[in-house]
């Protein structure tokens, strides 16, 4: 592996380093020190300016500025507001607030308490995942450990800040991301998205200003406040300052958590960091954002990954699963893959997304069965853009993405399946065929006796042969030969 | 702890901590003492890291090897789990992967007792902010 830095870690800078479950590790590693100087300054607004001048954009997935979120919560006055840590972490593959919060959970506690002086709040309440439990173990000692010490409760440092912090737990659904389903959640209500506006800087937590961010959105705060804006902003590209985490997985030889400064290529994130395609396979997408996000192939490896350019690209940041696919990752399976997800997580409010994704599942199923026409792949388009411009809320909107990057940059795949009826990855089943070479066949029956299904015919000595509409794909037979007879066409 | 009633004993605990930090990192009070840190989120539990944590205290107790064992969160090698991290005094961290239960034990006789390197060494790979 290459040892030329390309990775810098400031959401991370404490995973892996201090006890999580030591408030003493964190304050000598200057835990506290940027609600200290933040409450000594005593001037909210400028501590939103310097949020606001840094450039960090929120990082659950939509890249809303979070300066500017906060000055709106902010300026909305109320008796009380509250602040929200967005913990619910569903996207599949991806894991990375989790490790922020078991690994530097104080960080976040540190973060929210600035929050909630900015924005007038003095309640904070982190929203977590019930699947996620060493993460509450490890919040719940830092929340212990923090009032103990003062640095949470009543009267911070003397100064008359109040900020209490608890958890409230998540049940399990994706949609419970959504911040406005979250809230509802929170509420004791189904969790179920609404339409925005109001948003819940406006109206949220018990009809109060609410200020809702992601953990790792948080966990750059406290460095933002100790290394000054300017440092902050000097990193990344124009528009997308600082550094992203990403749960880097798939067909890559060092599958891990990374933290990357913006604008890093996805050419450095495999090749450099990533040690390159498993088993020297030829690269072939790398997909981003999850259930809404897309695929990027080989022309996008030099872009340099930021907000703005993935998008661009079709694809969009999320909150930063990123899975490497080589040649053998069928596309549409992959899309299928998503849109299995999306229908399984729609919450059925409304009909695009309940009825309209589970009508894209279907076709993509049709497809992989070899039974997919041209019509078909008009359909998937048409009924995308639909899903896309109706949908209610962000999953919804979004869901159809994968289906659409897949068709804009593996076109030609989409077709061979339907047009060929074959699987250029060899990843669908019903396109499989299990052919015996006759030339390499010796005649041996191994795999005769092998197969379940009794689909394979032939005289000792002599050539065997696959009955195809009777083999079940199961692959037993290849297995057998010892002669490398069997190939999969 | 004792609370921190305001700015200046915040700033007071953390210079504290941080010269006892850097004391122990100098080997002041022990100069053989080796301090280990085991990678103990939930994929490094899920791969066996509470009992190489154990293995490393007992075997290290075993040999009279003065060690200081904490738990720390991921180091984020999901690919290398368990990971170890081994401090010498006097000598920069080496992360260790792939120390399965099995390897707990070899890495205390080998590189805490000896001074023998095992495989499975991680580069450190990334630059830190330092606060
Ligand atoms: C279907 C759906 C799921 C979401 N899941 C999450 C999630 O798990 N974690 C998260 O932080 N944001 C999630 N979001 C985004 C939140 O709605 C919200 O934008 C975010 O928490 C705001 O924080 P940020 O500005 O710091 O990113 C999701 C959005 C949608 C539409
Ligand atoms: S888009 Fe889907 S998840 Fe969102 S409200 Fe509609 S049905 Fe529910
Ligand atoms: S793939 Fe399975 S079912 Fe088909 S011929 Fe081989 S053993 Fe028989």
């Amino acid at each position: 592996m290459e040892n030329n830095k390309k990775q810098l870690r400031i959401a991370l800078r404490n995973c892996g380093f201090i006890n999580p479950e030591n408030i003493e590790d964190y304050i000598a590693h200057s835990g506290y020190a940027a609600l200290a100087s933040v409450l000594e300054t005593n001037d909210p607004q400028a501590t939103i300016d310097v949020i606001k001048k840094s450039g960090l954009r929120g990082r659950g997935g939509g890249g809303f500025p979070t300066g500017l979120k906060w000055e709106i919560a902010s300026k909305n006055h109320a008796d009380q507001k509250y602040v929200v840590c967005n913990a619910d972490e569903g996207d599949p593959g991806a894991f990375m607030d989790r490790s922020i919060l078991e690994g530097d959970p104080h960080s976040i506690l540190e973060a929210m308490a600035i929050n909630g002086f900015c924005i007038g709040a003095s309640k904070g309440l982190i929203y977590i995942r019930a699947e996620y439990p060493l993460a509450i173990e490890r919040l719940l000692i830092a929340i212990k450990q923090a009032e103990e010490a003062g640095l949470l409760g009543r009267n911070i440092f003397g100064l008359g800040f109040n900020f209490d912090i608890e958890l409230r737990y998540g049940a399990g659904a994706f949609v419970c991301g959504e911040e406005t389903a979250l809230i509802h959640s929170m509420e004791g209500d189904r969790g179920e998205p609404t339409f925005k506006p109001p948003f819940p800087a406006q109206s949220g937590y018990l009809g109060k200003p609410t200020n809702v961010n992601n953990v790792e959105t948080f966990a750059n705060i406290p460095v933002i406040i100790l290394k000054g804006w300017e440092w902050f902003a000097s990193i990344g590209t124009e528009k997308s300052k600082g550094t992203k985490v990403f749960a880097l997985a798939g067909k890559i030889d060092n599958v891990g958590l990374i933290e990357v400064p913006m604008g890093i290529t996805l050419r450095e994130v495999i090749y450099e960091i990533g040690g390159g395609i498993k088993d020297d396979r030829k690269f072939k997408a790398v997909q981003t954002g999850g259930p809404s996000g897309g695929c990027l192939t080989e022309k996008f490896l030099d872009t340099p990954i930021d907000y703005d350019n993935l998008i661009d690209a079709g694809s969009m940041m999320g909150s930063g699963g990123m899975i490497v696919m080589d040649e053998d990752d069928c596309m549409v399976s992959v899309a299928k893959f998503y849109l299995d997800f999306t229908v399984e997580e729609s919450c059925g409010k409304c009909s695009p997304c309940r009825i309209g994704n589970k009508r894209l599942y279907e076709i993509l199923d049709k497809i992989t069965e070899g039974k997919g026409t041209m019509e078909d792949l008009d359909h998937l388009k048409n009924l995308s853009k639909v899903i896309k411009d109706t949908a209610l809320c962000g999953l919804g909107q979004t869901s159809p993405n994968p289906v659409l990057s897949t068709i804009e940059n593996f076109w030609g795949e989409y077709v061979y399946h339907v047009v060929d009826k074959k699987c250029p990855a060899g990843q669908c089943k019903a396109l499989k065929s299990y052919i015996i070479n006759p030339d390499l066949c010796i005649g041996c029956t191994a795999c005769a006796r092998a197969c379940p299904v009794g689909a394979i015919k032939g005289e000792k000595k002599m050539p065997h042969e696959i009955n195809q509409a009777n083999c079940i794909k199961c692959g037993a037979c290849v297995e057998k030969c010892k002669f490398n007879a069997i190939s999969i066409k | 702890m004792e609370k921190i009633k305001s700015l200046a004993d915040l700033k007071k605990k953390r210079e504290e901590l941080q010269s006892s930090l850097q004391l122990r990192e100098q080997g002041e009070n022990n100069e053989n003492l080796i301090r280990v840190k085991v990678a103990m989120a939930t994929c490094g539990i899920a791969s066996g890291a509470k009992q190489v944590m154990e293995i490393i205290m007992n075997e290290a107790k075993k040999r009279n090897i003065p060690v200081e064992v904490t738990q720390t969160g991921c180091m984020s090698y999901c690919y290398a789990e368990p990971t170890v991290e081994v401090t010498k005094p006097g000598q920069e961290p080496v992360v260790f992967g792939y120390v399965t239960p099995l390897k707990a034990e070899e890495l205390v006789e080998k590189y805490l007792a000896g001074n023998e390197m095992l495989p499975g060494v991680i580069p450190i790979n990334y630059e830190k902010v330092e606060l």
